[in-house]
């Protein structure tokens, strides 16, 4: 039914026509927008994590005003509203309670149902205020690093991670600026805690092209106690990992470079007669060649071919 | 001098060694890069005593070497230069993230286009601007200040086998809703084919009204009851459904005979009414009429300002304009 509501809606107007189309499925997806909501009793520590990572995560991100009254963990129905109504597909919801101190619970959608969510507690918390060191700009694409051997050989961290790595590495792109690369958030992993560092990269020279790279802590700092877990059922997951066959890189046959970058092509001929060759008539043969097409042909040998 | 050539030499070269050991990393299990997520991960296990003891240089030695590591990997990838900038080419990601929607599947034509496919109909694009013989201009073909508006038109033939006492007018109006609404179930059946599920209603009957109450539910039964060719007649009843022939309000007509005064009294108040020197006018009620009626609001307000009293103008034209800026 959801599907057919969205046929149904008809557009009341042409702005309306155009949220409608940039929120539809597509091939190659918008980058995800995230919420944060807080929910109906939060501490300061909470309020000031989501407003921190709020601003981490700008300009994909929302900070929601009101506060919302949710159980992530025992009903997904007013998460999985505001998702639909905001079009994010995170979220870090912060509440506090005497049996849950200092909780968060990131999670991710998938087509407006719940995909994964973890639940955090934070044991400490240092804001980019209490770190007294100069900051990056704002939406700067971070690095990231997983230090740790649970990440790899626990399962449930292993999906932590990707959750993680989903949350924080921004829009996706197919440039950098190497002078852009100026954040880094570590994670790591140890005995049931994650520690959250962000630090800021300095770039020095080192004797070769590639920099020595020194990093300064930079805040916000977060140590994170993991409580819950709730994981997408397996073919859940399969299904929303699938990637659209257009989507995947077109491979392109025929063409290569050499070391010295230069475009090269082949051609694949039939075999031809040497002596019987059609040379009248050929326009090819009869146009004058310009100075940079001259260039061009210098290295290679002109190919006859037959006109039809 | 050749020997402090040689030294020198040596002394360049072992600096040189110093500072390209400086961007490399030792690490037992090599760090697996995803430069397309710019992310490093580091499987090495993690020294617990370190951990405990300086928590947060350690986490920083691991971060700087985590990072170094990545950053070889991208000052490997293919360059670029764009106005004072270097730019790395990325390559896609690796690590596989899941969509935030489905995949969009790919839409069945409609009904039209399928026909048009067949007769090898084409679509032409018209140009937005048509050529206006009564002004003398350019205007739009479709939408405000159109060209050929015949919306305006404020005379209509009464053609010649048509009822003299029909109002054209409303005749227009009630084929041009026609047509939409015509146009409306075409889409709704589009859809219905396209989604591979049942046409979903329109108005009392449509899909997606959850909270209906047992009155609705029951207009929207006898509603859709009706909605055959031959008005309902024909229909079967349901089990336990009661087949009342008509439906709706009760016209009541008074009786021929009436007792009493009643009827002098009636006639007498019709004149009394008549008489009056004040217009009864209700001018809310006045106002929405012609809201509905779908006339223009400069027609509304001459017609409603020569009804109103000198004493009540003032009022009337608050009131006035109060209701047609709410109703837009």
């Amino acid at each position: 039914i959801g599907a057919m509501e969205n046929e149904i809606v008809k557009p009341r107007s042409q702005r309306h026509r155009r949220v409608l189309k940039a929120r539809a499925p597509k091939i190659h997806e918008n980058d995800k927008k995230t919420m944060f909501v807080r929910g109906g009793n939060t501490s300061d520590v909470v309020t000031n994590v989501l407003k921190e990572m709020y601003m981490l995560k700008k300009p994909d991100a929302l900070l929601l005003r009101k506060r919302n009254i949710a159980r992530p963990f025992e009903d997904q129905t007013t998460l999985e509203f505001l998702s639909k109504m905001n079009d994010c597909s995170l979220f870090m919801f912060g509440s506090h309670s005497k049996k849950r101190p200092n909780n968060l619970v990131l999670g991710r959608f998938f087509d407006n149902q719940t995909l994964d969510m973890i639940e955090v507690g934070v044991d400490v918390f240092q804001s980019l205020r209490d770190v007294k060191t100069s900051k990056c700009p704002l939406a700067t694409k971070p690095c990231l690093v997983f230090s740790g051997s649970l990440f790899e050989s626990d399962d449930e961290l292993r999906k932590v991670k990707n959750i993680l790595i989903d949350f924080f590495r921004g829009p996706v792109v197919e440039n950098i600026r190497l002078s852009g690369l100026e954040h880094v958030m570590q994670f790591t992993a140890e005995d049931g805690k994650i520690f959250l560092r962000s630090y800021r990269v300095l770039l020095k020279k080192s004797g070769s092209r590639t920099p020595r790279v020194e990093i300064e802590n930079m805040g916000p700092n977060l140590d994170l106690t993991i409580r819950r877990t709730h994981f997408a059922s397996d073919d859940l997951f399969k299904k929303a990992c699938k990637q659209p066959r257009a989507a995947k890189p077109r491979k392109v046959k025929n063409i290569s470079s050499d070391v010295f970058g230069a475009k090269k092509g082949r051609i694949h001929m039939t075999s031809q007669d040497l002596k019987n060759l059609q040379l009248r008539k050929v326009k090819a043969l009869k146009r004058k060649p310009d100075a940079s097409k001259c260039n061009k042909n210098k290295g290679k040998k002109t190919k006859e071919k037959k006109q039809k | 001098m050749v020997v402090r050539a040689e030294a020198l030499l040596q002394k360049i070269q072992k600096e040189q060694e110093e500072k390209l050991l400086s961007i490399q990393v030792p690490k037992t299990i090599d760090v697996a890069i995803d430069a397309g997520n710019l992310l490093a991960c580091d499987s090495n296990p993690i020294d617990t005593k370190q951990l405990r003891s300086d928590k947060e240089n350690y986490l920083k030695n691991l971060a700087r070497e985590g990072t170094q590591l990545l950053f070889n990997e991208i000052w490997k990838l293919p360059i670029e230069r764009v106005q004072d900038a270097v730019i790395a080419k990325v390559p896609s990601p690796t690590t596989v993230i899941p969509r935030e929607k489905p995949i969009p599947k790919a839409k069945p034509p409609t009904k039209w286009e399928e026909y048009a496919k067949l007769k090898g109909i084409r679509k032409l694009k018209k140009g937005r601007m048509v050529w206006d013989d009564e002004s003398k201009s350019w205007k739009p073909r479709w939408g405000y200040n159109r060209a050929n508006d015949d919306t305006k038109e404020w005379v209509l033939e009464v053609p010649a086998n048509a009822d003299p006492n029909e109002d054209q007018f409303e005749k227009k109006l009630k084929e041009k809703k026609e047509r939409v609404a015509k146009n409306e179930l075409q889409r709704l059946r589009n859809v219905a084919r396209r989604t591979g599920k049942k046409v979903p209603g329109v108005g009392r009957t449509a899909v997606g009204q959850e909270k209906q109450s047992k009155l609705e539910l029951e207009a929207a039964f006898h509603v859709s009851k009706q909605a055959t060719a031959s008005l309902g007649r024909f229909q079967e009843t349901l089990k336990g459904e009661k087949n009342v022939k008509k439906r709706g309000q009760k016209r009541k007509f008074e009786a021929v005979t009436q007792k009493g005064n009643t009827e002098k009294e009636k006639q007498l108040s019709i004149l009394n009414q008549m008489y009056k020197k004040s217009p009864q006018l209700n001018l809310t009620k006045a106002v929405n009429k012609e809201i509905q009626d779908g006339h223009s609001v400069k027609f509304v307000i001459f017609n409603v300002c020569s009804k109103a009293g000198v004493q009540r103008r003032a009022k009337s034209m608050f009131n006035l304009f109060v209701t047609i800026f709410l109703s837009g």
